[in-house]
């Protein structure tokens, strides 16, 4: 038996984007256990409910992270939306989707990138956010904003996407996926990255769904589930199946992500095709919202849920969320324990984690 | 810009950022707008940074980190604040957890507004901080220099 020693991980790194701090206890080279300890971007978010009212909170909770911003402001106000009872026009409902699934493409390949450069391919990190800057055009065209970009109000949105701007996205969205054609040929062929990704971190179907996995790592380990067949929005009237792999790898969770892109920029296609003509954006919303909902939406990195209560007050009583990082972390921690020490950068990539979301 | 004769090394911490900020820190860094032209690069390691970029406010669990990299950093450094909240604290200035922006625990030389900071505005921070350590490593220099002088 070797000697035992604790290697503290964090929270500055250089692998890591963002702060999180892994006490890591390992046995020569490979790791026992593995300790997370978090909190270092908590900011309380969640209690501004008292001093920001339930129409301004829309922008603070869009700021509980910046990569997936717009379906956070989403989630909060399809919560209130029901608390109302109102039903939003379907234009908007259509303009939500296509918002979503391109922050959804702009996440991954930001991660996919991320990735590229854990395991050392600076060049394809580069290719992948060059790709992910066109999106980002996109979005800046579409809403103004590059990572946050505040169209969502209770009872709608804010901004339409003329006739033109949509064919622009679809042109532009060829261009896309024929740079992807190229990256993507690396990531699923390449025979480094194999070697670097396959049969590391294996997280079983039941181990994953025992911890509660969301996302792109649940589906990667085999589980069907993904929150847009829940069907809100215009997803009911979208034509999909969620990406699932069994090995439950490194690189399922690699080939689940890239595959989505795919899926995401097919979802635009098929959401542009049949977005309803130009109507209202929004609907009036009267009065303060009285009651609490639950609101459940597939987010880049999987299922975030939110939660809002009021009681007729301007200000809110309790507003929640739970996001999918904090739900892939038990999983991250199974799939270290046992892992080498030089696989760990690797390993808390591959769960692509969002820790301001999850310390809000 | 024209007569930048030093290339100094960038470590970037968030501090308690949504991530919109790191997220447009990064992407200065790739080829789209590559901050890296003007002779500056990326780093992890403190012990060797010129100029810290800190996005996001400083709370109660990061305000030693912060502390402890800024004054692992040698002399001279510069300190560039990226966005509101490392500004000010932003958005999340009335959170219970946040003490204020990034100027709260270690001196900040420049400000980069936005929410979030736009690649064009950090460029131009980028620029303004090299700008001044070169000043800064001038006069620490003649100092130097100066101090050589007085003990031969
Ligand atoms: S300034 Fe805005 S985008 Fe930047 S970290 Fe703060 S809330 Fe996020």
């Amino acid at each position: 038996m070797g000697k035992r020693s604790i290697i503290p991980y964090g929270p500055q790194h250089p692998v890591l984007p963002e702060p999180i701090h892994i006490d890591l206890v390992i046995e020569d080279e490979r790791i026992i256990e593995a300790i997370p300890s978090v909190g270092f971007i908590h900011r309380g978010l969640e209690s501004l409910v008292d001093k920001r009212d339930f129409n301004q909170l829309v922008y603070v909770v869009e700021r509980t992270c910046g990569i997936c911003s717009f379906q956070h402001g989403m989630g909060y106000c399809e919560a209130v939306e029901s608390v109302f009872g109102v039903e939003i026009p379907d234009r908007a409902k259509f303009l939500r989707t296509i918002w979503s699934e391109m922050s959804r493409i702009h996440s991954h390949l930001l991660w996919l990138g991320l990735l590229a450069d854990g395991f050392g391919y600076e060049n394809l990190f580069y290719q992948c956010w060059r790709i992910r800057e066109r999106v980002l055009d996109l979005i800046e065209l579409t809403t103004g904003g590059r990572v946050i970009f505040s169209v969502n109000k209770i009872g709608g949105v804010l901004k339409d996407i003329p006739e033109d701007q949509l064919r622009h996205i679809l042109s532009e969205l060829d261009a896309i996926e024929a740079d992807l054609n190229v990256i993507k040929k690396t990531f699923i062929e390449d025979y480094t990255v194999q070697s670097r990704l396959r049969g590391i971190g294996i997280l079983t179907r039941e181990q994953a769904h025992d911890l509660g996995c969301a996302g792109p790592v649940a589906r990667a380990s085999g589980i069907k589930a993904d929150m847009r067949k829940r069907g809100y929005d215009a997803y009911p009237h979208l034509d999909f199946e969620p990406i699932v792999s069994n090995a439950g790898d490194s690189y399922a969770r690699c080939y689940c992500r890239l595959m989505e892109v795919f899926q995401s920029i097919d979802l635009i296609r098929q959401a542009i095709g049949k977005i309803p003509g130009e109507s209202d954006l929004s609907v009036a919303i009267k009065g303060n919202p009285d009651g609490e909902a639950f609101f459940r939406c597939e987010q880049p990195r999987g299922e975030a849920v939110y939660y809002v209560k009021g009681s007729g007050k301007t200000f809110l009583d309790r507003f929640r969320v739970r996001t999918p990082t904090f739900a892939n972390l038990p999983g991250l921690c199974e799939m270290l324990a046992g892992a080498e020490l030089s696989d760990v950068g690797l390993l808390v990539i591959t769960i692509d984690p969002c820790i301001s979301c999850t310390e809000r | 810009m024209a007569n930048i004769k030093r290339s100094p090394w960038l470590l970037h911490y968030d501090g308690s950022s949504c991530n919109g900020c790191d997220i447009e820190v990064l992407a200065c860094l790739t080829p789209v707008y590559d901050a890296e032209r003007f002779g500056v690069m990326n780093t992890g390691d403190p012990m060797q940074a010129d100029i810290l970029l800190i996005t996001g406010g400083i709370n109660t669990q990061n305000q030693e980190v912060v502390k402890q990299l800024y004054d692992q950093m040698p002399r001279p450094k510069v300190v560039c604040a990226v966005g509101v909240c490392a500004c000010t604290g932003g958005v999340f200035k009335d959170c219970y957890n946040i003490l204020g922006g990034a100027d709260t625990v270690i001196p900040v030389d420049i400000y980069v507004p936005g929410c979030a900071a736009r690649p064009q505005a950090i460029i131009d921070g980028i620029v303004q901080a090299v700008e001044l350590f070169q000043k800064r490593s001038e006069e620490h220099d003649a100092l130097v220099k100066n101090k050589g002088k007085e003990a031969s």
